[in-house]
């Protein structure tokens, strides 16, 4: 599992590369739970995982609530057809919001803190 | 503070044991291993073999007893994992995800192998599903042909049972308030016309919930959806792909605890826990739109039929004990499919009661049917007890104590108990006596209306004492013919399952409306369509519990089979586009519903008493006939109104509503009865009618303009609010 992030426009944009699963996830939770919630939101790219097991649903839901407890917002980017299926059979998907790339992810939520009249 | 007793004490093969905890049952997650724990009175060696998922060859086989490396040090060790007669041991660092474990057992006496009788079915040559495993693999797809040369082929699976449940629990809506709607899950979205994202599945049904809600049931019984095997006694068409049969219902169970696999969207993951979530998803979605989850459960036989079947889990574990067997040790065949789980054995009875607290508890289910409820209360003889103890046991059970219990109340060895299933103050029943007395009063026999009487009352004369809520009103259910069916086909038409028109009952009570099968005579389809609602407004405005069969709100056909247990087709699959096509009739369904649920009345919990305790002039249920206040008990036409003033024992008002019921061939006036006088009679119902005029929304029925009659055509119901 390859994790990298950096900051853009104040936002984390972490890059996940390989399977996440109940191997990987906690090392994914480790890295980003810390940094999920220091911005005003964080894009995890997802663009580069194959495959993801329930313990990965686990651990997005996870880092979800870290992130809406200091009111930041976590924006799924990439996700592939089989993962997103799998996340709106199994009930994860409800929670998320989704954007095609990193640019209109971005664009997500600068909108949603607009919105929320806090940007 | 951390727990001094996660660290191994034992090694075999470089992994990491100790001694395990014998509770509960199953594999469990526990702080950095798995706990196993299987039980075997009868055996005297266990072995648990360990497997990376979908693999041929186990990663290691660990024994319960015999020499391992003590931890740390390396010196060898004499050890034995179990505590009576229960196995159990915790394996370190294992991905649970990843997994999938067996047991091979071992006994003294006797090694009865495949095709012989014999008590002890021992083979220490296969590897066993647990019965207490929470997830299966092996049938992840399905319909997807097994590797039939895989050794193993029911997996047990390890699953992680969080889950974000939202607040969310059982509903607990009172039974008189359910209107049941009996569903199977493949069927009712497999078809294409269903449009759903994910047909067939759990997650499908999660699709279709906007139509369960426009329907009005309040609760959806989903035929069995524990682990089965769709292929066990399956048949291939020899010049084609086709399977001709597949266990298609699935009233043959594998596993008690596990959720079938196939039936999930995501099941194609091969990870159980996903297959739960899937399933608690469409349970709180379900919850969060108002209606409860009933299960179909099979807790009367199992998948490994008779000394022919296959050996998948209990009998090669302790055979004696899972099942009923003859002095010479064959299979006692209560069940009419092989075996007869021994449900009043101890353990037995610990293992169902154990499935179902965790069906309750982990899935939020807020009821069970019961199939072939009557063998659960046999003795470990076969012979029907009179205080049977497993059914005493979930009617005082704590985490049962809100579920909904409701037994079919017969078995295929003759013990019909419909009136006299041991209640215990909760258990109901599926009503066959409401269901072949209706039946039979449709097609216009004379001489039922004493018997229609107590059908339409909850069956008082089955209940007394027990209330209208133990009997489940039906006219049609998974087996036998639909309701479409019912009214287009006088016999069986079952060539499509490859037994000769043998199978399946005889005793349908249908009649065709003057024709075999699909007609194109207007006159013929006119009447199919208001016996159909006859029947719907029968079951509706009885006293007692209505039961649904999915698609009879359609039209739905199954093209005059009554048996179609084996077909993945059209025969099963619920047909969408009649939703269109049959628009009047779903409309019809829809406003029956809303009108049962909009009047209390008609879902009181104690029995009516054919009396006035209010002193309103009117006792709680009258009996009129074509003259208002004279019923004529001889025929085939009766009429009764119901004074709001007593609905729920009285303690609250309703409408007065009357019933007028012609079974007769030919139109009759009726004479009404009179109302108070600030109150008139409107119209609800006349099934007599084309739509839109057969039946209006509940608060808009039209006021009668003759307040003191009513004609009602031959073979027709109408039915009014007095308001």
């Amino acid at each position: 599992m390859d994790i990298r992030v950096q900051d853009r426009d104040g936002l984390k944009i972490a890059e996940l590369v390989g399977d996440i699963d109940g191997k990987t996830a906690s090392g994914v939770l480790d890295a980003l739970a810390p940094i999920v919630s220091t911005g005003k939101g964080m894009i995890v790219d997802m663009s580069g995982v194959g495959y993801m097991s329930s313990a990965g649903l686990r651990m997005l839901l996870t880092l979800y609530r870290q992130a809406a407890a200091s009111k930041s917002l976590l924006v799924l980017v990439g996700l592939s057809e089989e993962i997103k299926e799998t996340m709106d059979t199994t009930g994860f998907l409800t929670h998320f919001i989704l954007a095609g790339d990193i640019q209109t992810g971005m664009q997500a939520i600068k909108n949603e803190g607009r919105r929320d009249g806090t940007d | 503070m951390e727990r001094i007793d996660i660290y191994p004490t034992h090694e075999y093969c470089g992994y990491k044991l100790r001694p395990g905890r014998p509770y509960p049952f199953g594999a469990t997650i526990v702080p950095g291993g798995i706990n196993f724990s299987v039980f075997s009175r009868s055996a005297n060696y266990c072995v648990l073999a360990l497997y990376t998922k979908g693999e041929r060859e186990p990663l290691v086989e660990i024994p319960f007893r015999g020499m391992f490396s003590k931890a740390g040090s390396g010196e060898p060790v004499w050890g034995e994992f179990r505590i009576g007669n229960v196995y159990t041991m915790t394996v370190f660092d294992l991905d649970y995800e990843n997994i999938e474990y067996g047991y091979r057992f071992d006994g003294p006496d006797g090694h009865a192998r495949r095709g012989e009788s014999g008590f002890n079915r021992f083979d220490p040559s296969v590897v066993l599903l647990d019965p207490y495993a929470k997830a299966i693999g092996g049938r992840d797809v399905w319909g997807k042909e097994p590797d039939w040369s895989e050794p193993f082929q029911h997996r047990g699976r390890v699953v992680y049972d969080d889950f974000d449940w939202e607040g969310d629990r059982p509903l607990e809506v009172p039974l008189e308030d359910l209107v049941i709607y009996e569903a199977h899950v493949r069927s009712f979205t497999r078809d294409a016309s269903s449009g759903v994202r994910y047909p067939g599945t759990f997650a499908g049904i999660r699709e279709k919930i906007p139509y369960l809600k426009s329907l009005g049931i309040n609760c959806i019984e989903l035929m069995p959806i524990f682990e089965f095997d769709e292929f066990e006694n399956s048949r291939k068409d020899p010049n084609s792909d086709l399977w001709l049969k597949l266990n298609y219902w699935g009233y043959s169970t594998v596993g008690f605890f596990a959720p079938k696999a196939g039936f999930a969207a995501s099941g194609r993951a091969g990870d159980g826990t996903m297959v739960a979530d899937e399933l608690k998803t469409l349970v709180k979605e379900l919850h969060k739109n108002g209606i409860e989850v009933m299960l179909d459960v099979v807790f009367n036989h199992t998948a490994e039929g008779n000394e022919n079947g296959p050996l998948i889990s209990f009998r090669g574990i302790d055979n004696v004990t899972y099942y009923i067997l003859t002095a010479e040790g064959y299979y006692y065949n209560f069940s009419g499919t092989g075996n007869t789980l021994n449900c009043n054995n101890p353990i037995v009875r610990d293992m169902v009661l154990d499935s179902l607290r965790y069906w309750a508890s982990e899935y939020h289910i807020d009821g069970f049917r019961f199939d072939l409820a009557a063998i659960l209360g046999r003795d470990q003889w076969g012979a029907p007890l009179a205080n049977p103890p497993l059914l005493e046991t979930l009617a005082y059970d704590p985490i049962l104590g809100k579920c909904k219990l409701i037994a079919e109340a017969w078995d295929a060895g003759g013990l019909y108990q419909v009136g006299s299933f041991p209640a215990y103050g909760r258990w109901a029943e599926w009503n066959g006596k409401f269901r072949d007395g209706i039946r039979r009063f449709l097609k216009g026999e004379p001489g039922l209306l004493g018997d229609v009487a107590q059908r339409l009352q909850g069956s008082p004369d089955l209940y007394r004492g027990r209330g209208p809520t133990a009997s489940i009103n039906f006219i049609t259910a998974h087996d036998g013919f639909t309701l479409m069916d019912q009214v287009s086909y006088n016999e069986k038409h079952n060539w499509d399952n490859l037994e000769d028109n043998n199978d399946g009952g005889n005793d349908n009570h249908s009649w065709n409306c003057g024709w075999e099968g699909p007609s194109d005579d207007y006159w013929i389809n006119a009447l199919r369509f208001q016996q159909i609602k006859n029947a719907a407004t029968l079951m509706l405005i009885s006293q007692g519990v209505p039961m649904i069969l999915m698609g009879d709100e359609l039209g739905r056909t199954q093209r005059g089979n009554n048996n179609t247990y084996g077909h993945d087709n059209e025969l099963n699959w619920q047909d969408w586009t009649l939703v269109e096509k049959n628009a009047h009739l779903l409309r019809f369904f829809q406003h029956m519903i809303a009108f049962r649920h909009a009047h209390p009345m008609l879902r009181n919990r104690s029995h009516l008493t054919n009396t006035d305790y209010k002193g309103t002039g009117y006792a709680d249920i009258t009996w009129h006939g074509t003259r208002a206040w004279q019923a004529d008990w001889s025929g085939n036409v009766v009429a009764f109104l119901l004074s709001g003033k007593h609905a729920k024992g009285g303690t609250v008002d309703d409408d007065f509503i009357y019933v007028g019921i012609n079974m007769h061939w030919d139109a009759l006036p009726f004479e009404l009865p009179g109302l108070p006088a600030e109150l008139q009679w409107r119209i609800f119902a006349n099934t007599s009618m084309t739509s839109p005029e057969d039946i209006w929304e509940p608060g808009s029925e039209p006021v009668l303009q003759d307040q003191h009659g009513f004609t009602a055509a031959g073979r027709s119901i109408f039915v009014l609010v007095g308001k």
